[in-house]
Formats: C-alpha cells, structure tokens, sequence
C-alpha cells in the first residue's frame, strides 16, 4: 500500500468551514510548493483555475510552465504527462469531466498502466488522474458519468475517491507523493460540502488502500464511497428509528481494495449491503459482493445486496433523481436482508 | 431574389472583424516538392567521408540484423520479426544524429534504432521473443520502450522534451512512426502540442507504402504526409529514405533546429518496406512483384555503396570488412538467441505496483502452491521411474 508519511502538523490555526473543492485546491498548492517536480496541466486550469475552480491561484503562484492550459485533447494530454514522468515530473492532470476522460483511455489503458510493468520495474509513472465524476448536479448529458468500473479494471492504476474535505486533501497529497499512477476521483456533488477544517495545518497525507469505518454498527454493514457516503450516513440515522443498527464503511480507495477491513465489518454484522451510484451490471457493487461473499459466507446471515444506479446510460438531470440511489432504496435493502432468519 | 436585388444591398459591405488575422505565410513551412537527395548530387562533396564509411559500415549490419532476426522467426526463437530491410537509412541515421543526452522514441519496427544507438541487440529483441515487454532500462539508454499501440509513444515524446526544457537540459526527443500511423488521433494531438508548446522533437515519418496491406493512398488525401506539418506550423521535410546522407542531413538540421529552440520539425522518409509486414503477414495478396523490383534497384544498402566505390572511398576489400563485421555481429546474436531464455514465473506479480496489492499478495501465494506442487510432482515422478 503507497502510504505516504503522516504529515505532523500540529493543528495551531483555527478550524473554520471549508469545501472539498478548496481542499483539493490546497492539496495541489501544498504538494507544489513542496516539490517543483510537480505539475498540473489540462484544460482551463491556468487563468480559469478549471471548471470547478480546484486549480484556482496556481498558474498564479507557480507560473504558467507549473500549472499549464493545454490544447484541447485529453489523449495528448496525458500522453505529454507519461513523458513528463519519464524525465522525471510529476505530473498531475485534470480531466475537465468524467465522460471527457474517455479519449484519454488509449494513453491510460496501454501506457500509464503498464508502463511499470512493461519496463520491469525501470520506469514507474508518478502521475495523477484527476476526474471529477458522478452525477448529482444537475448536469446535462456526458457530464456526470461514474466510470469508476473501467478504472477498477485495469491493473496497474490505483483508483481512489475521497468523500469528506479532509480525505479529499490526504488523499490527493498522497496521490501525487505516490509512485505508481492514480486516478483521483472527485465527486462532483460533494465538491461544495463543507467540514471544519484547519486550511493552515491541514490533515494527515493518506493512506492510499485503506477503508475507514465511518459508523458503528451491529444489524448491517452499508459499504460505500465517493458520493454515496452521506447517502448511506443519512440512511443509518433513519434506519434507527427501525430498530436497525448500521455500521458504514467508506472505502476511500477502490484498487487497493481493503478486504480486511470490509470483511471485518461484515464478519461482525453478518448482512451487507454495497451502495454506489454507477450502474450495477458490471460494476464495482459485483465485485466487492463476491469478495464478501468469499471471506465471510458462514458468517452470512443474507446474500450480499447491491444498490446501484440503474443500467442505463446517464440520464437527463430532470430525471437524476430517479436514477440515483437514495435513503429509501439503501433502506429498502436493508429490509431485504432477510430479518426473519435473525430471530 | 438574388442578393443584388435585397433593398440596399448594392451599399452594404460586412464590418471586418476585429484585430484577429490569420497568419497567411506558411510558405516557408511547406515541404519541397521533391524529397531531397544527397547520393549522384553535388551535395555528397559536402559529407565528411567518415560519416558516408560510419553509415555504410552501419548499414550493412543493419541488414545483417534485419535477415537474420528473420531467420529466428523461422527457427521459432522469435515470435514474430517487422523486418526493416529496405528502410535501414532511416533506421541507422535515426540513431546517428542523437547525442547521448537525448532520447529515442521508437516504434515495433525500430529496433534496429535502437540496436543502432547502443541498445544490446538481445535486449531489443525480447518483447518480440517473448519473455519479457522492454528487456532494457529506458532511461540508462534514453530509449523509450518499443511501441506497439500505434502513434501513442509521439506524445510521451512531446512530453518528454518538453519536462527537459523546462528543467534547462538542452535534450532532444526524435520519434518514429509509420505511414499508417499518422493517421491516428495521438500523431494529431502529438504535433499539435509539440507545435503550441514549441517543444525539440523531431517526428520521423517513414513512409514505407503500406500500413499492413493499406496502401498510403487510402490512409490520407494530402499531396504528401510532411505536408501535414504545415496545418500545426511546424516545418515539414521530404527526404528520399534510402539515401542515408541525407537522411542524416535532414535530421540533423531538424535536431539542431529544436536543440536552439525553433521547435519540432516533421519529417517524411519516402522508403519502402521490401518484407512482408511481419513474418506471418502474405505480401503477395496486395502488391506485385514489379514494384518491388523497381525498389530493389534503389536499395539503400546499393546506393550508398556504389556512390562510395565511385568516389574512391570504399574497395572491395572495404566492402569485405563491413560484411565480415556483420557477419560476426549475427553470428552473436544466433548464439545468445539459441540460449532459452530464463523466465521467474513469480515476475508476474513483482512490477505491477511499487508495492504489491494485499490482492496481488495472494494471487502470488497461490501461484507459488502451484509452482511448488508441480516441482513435487516432477521429482516424485522421476523417483518413480
Ligand atoms: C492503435 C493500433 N491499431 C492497430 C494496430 C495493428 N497494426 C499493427 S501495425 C499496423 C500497420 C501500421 O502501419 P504503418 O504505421 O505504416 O507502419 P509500418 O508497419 O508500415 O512500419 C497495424 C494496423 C496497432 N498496432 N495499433
């Protein structure tokens, strides 16, 4: 697991709200700052400081060389970044949304991924994915694609995505300090979340590949990520007034996948329920049943349930809601899990 | 109603947009319309005679490398060969021009490139035995790994001279492709980034005729492939790529030129593919005896050679030299290619990640079960017996 050192900062600087979106902006500025290998390119990132402001100030601070708007063209652009990497960068590259990703793929399938591998171990790539991803804002369409499955598919490419503001700073921060390539998913609707947070002295740095336990329970474990997070915290606290009890697993990194903490979980609670919201056919919820499934069949009181978005291309944003899983459907999983057979 | 008889359209003129003009002088940047030669003309008396004696004696070897990476193919010690016979100039000269400090981008038909600029001609040759991706350290060589998705390495190459100059390193990058290959989206945004970022690349078309069976008159309408050039403002260069002065000629003044900051060059080698695409591809189905033929009678090998006896630089005993050189050169690489090559079945897991996954962790401890109970099998049997 790529676990950048813990950062030792002590928290001197008054905690004061702040976004997820100003989080990452600061993960850039300080990983800059930190090291001049380190550069952002992509679309509108310099003077616009990108669609979503995340680069907001750092072609300002750091020059146009160090934070860069390219031409138009998401195969060049991280293929220019595999060879910034080769001479020793550290690139970081923003994807202005998630569906604009898919030219890149060829770049990212055949040589970001493997580039590692292929060379022996010669030639790692530092370099950093950024995709803002999910839907949730009303975006029209090919603006709010999960391609998180494709991502996860692809040995080679770590896969993270936070969904908190601190998270989003620790992980970006150890992303960039790691060696081997991320692609960095940032959600969307959470960009404007907000959590109190000490801008100054900011949060730990990482760790790639571990899942937090963001609620304890003992009915039922709801795993999770990314933009479903506060979906299933939501859900939890309605659930109580049911009698259920549930415990919430964010995963945080996707590849590594952390069983052990995921199958603890369950081996405690007996049910699961896995949330996300791309499609459920060939998505990450398959995956992660089966591996739960695996470890922790004689401690399983109900198969394994998947909430997911439906199996169907985005849809348009006056239609969003009906698409995207929410409190009820994560909670009429949890009803499903068989209750019967605990009493 | 035509327009003269709108009302008041006799006075009406369009207001001319504001500041934004073209740029209307591309001229410069347009290719000649005959690809240059050095061989039978004026220019050879330019050439230092020990650079036309270095590429004739490279040359030859090249060619000696070419037959007998075939002849591997049929031996079954390669699992495939795109042999470069006919395009050896552009090979060769690719590697001459570069200093040590810069770097090379090749494509699956370059390892002659590469073996050219130093690479050990065994470890060029393992992504096409089969035991290993890249046998070679890309950056102890300054060799980008042999690349098979075609076009894909040209932007890693914009990449990579761009991070140089940025850090102050005077380092070119020069990268190859074929024909077919520019007519892929990364050759696109490869120049066009080059271009906009003013970066020192060299990209070296070498346009054999054929992407596998496609003939180039499928693969593009433009009057000529160092045509394409002109749209990124980037000079365009055409070049007879048998003719290895010239070729050198030509890349060198394009290195230069990227080396003191005037930006990438494209340049189209006009040469022709005498093998079959591979070893397993039929050449027959698509072309014809006579036009190889006709380039048979313009052999890179035959046309450096004749020019170079004709001006008294080379004798048969000269010419003797360079083949025996050669010879020894293949007959090294036969041996160490007759050795099987030893392969560590638990590599698969070693360089996925820096660190191993814990997933990855375990798909190696099952591997090795099996790898344990096979060798338990092996020596039970022989026990046996
Ligand atoms: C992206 C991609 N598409 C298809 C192929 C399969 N392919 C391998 S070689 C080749 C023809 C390439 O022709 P050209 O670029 O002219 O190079 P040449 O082989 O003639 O040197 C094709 C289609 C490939 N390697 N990569």
């Amino acid at each position: 697991m790529t676990t950048a050192a813990t950062k030792a900062g002590t928290r001197t600087a008054k905690a004061k709200p702040a976004t997820m979106a100003q989080a990452l902006g600061r993960a850039l500025r300080d990983a800059m700052a930190e090291d001049p290998a380190v550069h952002v390119l992509g679309e509108d990132v310099g003077t616009l400081g990108g669609v979503f402001r995340i680069t907001d100030g750092l072609a300002k601070e750091f020059g146009d060389d160090r934070c860069t708007d390219t031409p138009l063209a998401e195969a060049g652009i991280l293929g220019a970044a595999v060879g910034m990497a080769m001479y020793g960068l550290r690139p970081v590259v923003e994807m202005q949304f998630d569906a604009f990703a898919y030219p890149a793929f060829e770049q990212l399938m055949s040589h970001v991924a493997k580039m590692r591998n292929r060379t022996g171990g010669a030639m790692p790539l530092p370099i950093t994915v950024r995709v803002p991803y999910g839907g949730g804002i009303g975006g029209v369409e090919h603006h709010s694609d999960s391609s998180e499955a494709y991502y996860m598919a692809t040995p080679g490419l770590h896969v993270v995505t936070p969904a908190t503001v601190d998270d989003a700073y620790g992980l970006l921060r150890a992303s960039i300090a790691s060696d081997d390539p991320v692609v960095f998913l940032e959600p969307k609707r959470l960009y404007w979340s907000k959590a109190d947070w000490s801008p100054e002295t900011p949060a730990a740095v990482g760790p790639i590949g571990e899942a937090v336990v963001r609620r304890t329970g003992r009915s039922a474990t709801l795993i999770t990520y990314g933009p479903s997070l506060p979906v299933c915290m939501e859900a939890a606290e309605a659930a109580v007034a049911e009698g259920w009890d549930l415990e919430v697993v964010d995963l945080r990194s996707l590849v590594p996948f952390d069983d052990e903490t995921v199958a603890a979980s369950v081996r405690r609670t007996g049910r699961a329920v896995v949330v996300h919201e791309s499609p459920g056919f060939g998505g990450p919820g398959g995956e992660i049943a089966a591996r739960i499934t695996e470890r922790c069949f004689h401690h399983l009181e109900a198969p394994v349930l998947r909430v997911a978005g439906f199996d169907i291309p985005y849809p348009p944003p006056m239609l969003e809601r009906h698409h995207l899983p929410g409190v009820d459907r994560v909670l009429d999983a949890v009803a499903r899990l068989q209750w019967e057979a605990d009493s | 109603m035509t327009v003269q008889e709108l009302p008041g359209a006799a006075t009406y003129r369009p207001t001319p947009p504001p500041a934004w003009k073209p740029i209307t002088d591309p001229a410069p940047l347009l290719p000649d319309p005959e690809p240059y030669r050095v061989l039978g003309t004026d220019a050879i008396a330019d050439v230092d005679p020990e650079l036309l004696l270095r590429l004739h004696a490279e040359l030859v070897r090249g060619r000696r490398y070419n037959t007998q990476a075939t002849a591997l193919t049929k031996q079954g010690r390669l699992a495939v060969y795109p042999s470069s016979t006919g395009q050896e100039a552009c090979e060769i000269a690719a590697a001459l021009v570069l200093e040590e400090r810069d770097w090379l981008f090749p494509s699956y038909r370059d390892t002659l490139a590469a073996v050219a600029r130093g690479l050990d001609p065994v470890e060029a040759l393992t992504l096409l035995r089969g035991d290993r991706h890249t046998g070679y350290d890309p950056r102890e060589h300054r060799i980008a790994p042999l690349c098979t998705p075609l076009a894909t390495q040209l932007p890693h190459a914009v990449g990579l001279a761009h991070a140089a100059r940025l850090k102050g390193d005077d380092v070119v990058a020069l990268a190859m492709v074929g024909d077919g290959g520019t007519s892929e989206g990364d050759f696109h945004e490869a120049l066009n980034f080059a271009a906009v970022w003013k970066a020192p690349v060299v990209f070296l078309v070498q346009n054999n005729g054929f992407a596998i069976s496609v003939p180039l008159a499928k693969q593009t309408a433009a009057p000529s492939l160092a045509h394409k050039a002109v749209g990124y403002g980037m000079p365009g260069r055409l070049v007879d790529g048998n003719d290895a002065p010239a070729v050198h000629q030509v890349l060198s003044e394009a290195v230069a030129r990227a080396r003191r900051g005037g930006g990438p060059t494209l340049i189209e080698a006009v040469t022709y593919r005498m093998e079959a695409h591979t070893n397993a591809d039929d050449a027959t189905r698509y072309r014809v005896d006579s036009e190889i033929e006709a380039w048979r009678a313009h052999d890179p090998v035959q046309l450096l050679e004749r020019e170079l006896t004709g001006r008294g630089l080379l004798d048969d005993e000269g010419i003797a030299q360079a083949k025996e050189a050669a010879e020894r050169m293949a007959a090294a690489l036969r041996d160490r290619m007759n050795a099987d090559p030893e392969l560590v079945p638990m590599d698969l897991f070693t360089h996925v990640y820096a660190e191993q996954t814990s997933q990855l962790q375990e798909q190696a401890a099952a591997l090795r079960a099996e790898l344990d109970a096979e060798q338990d099998h092996d020596h039970s049997a022989e026990e046996g017996r």
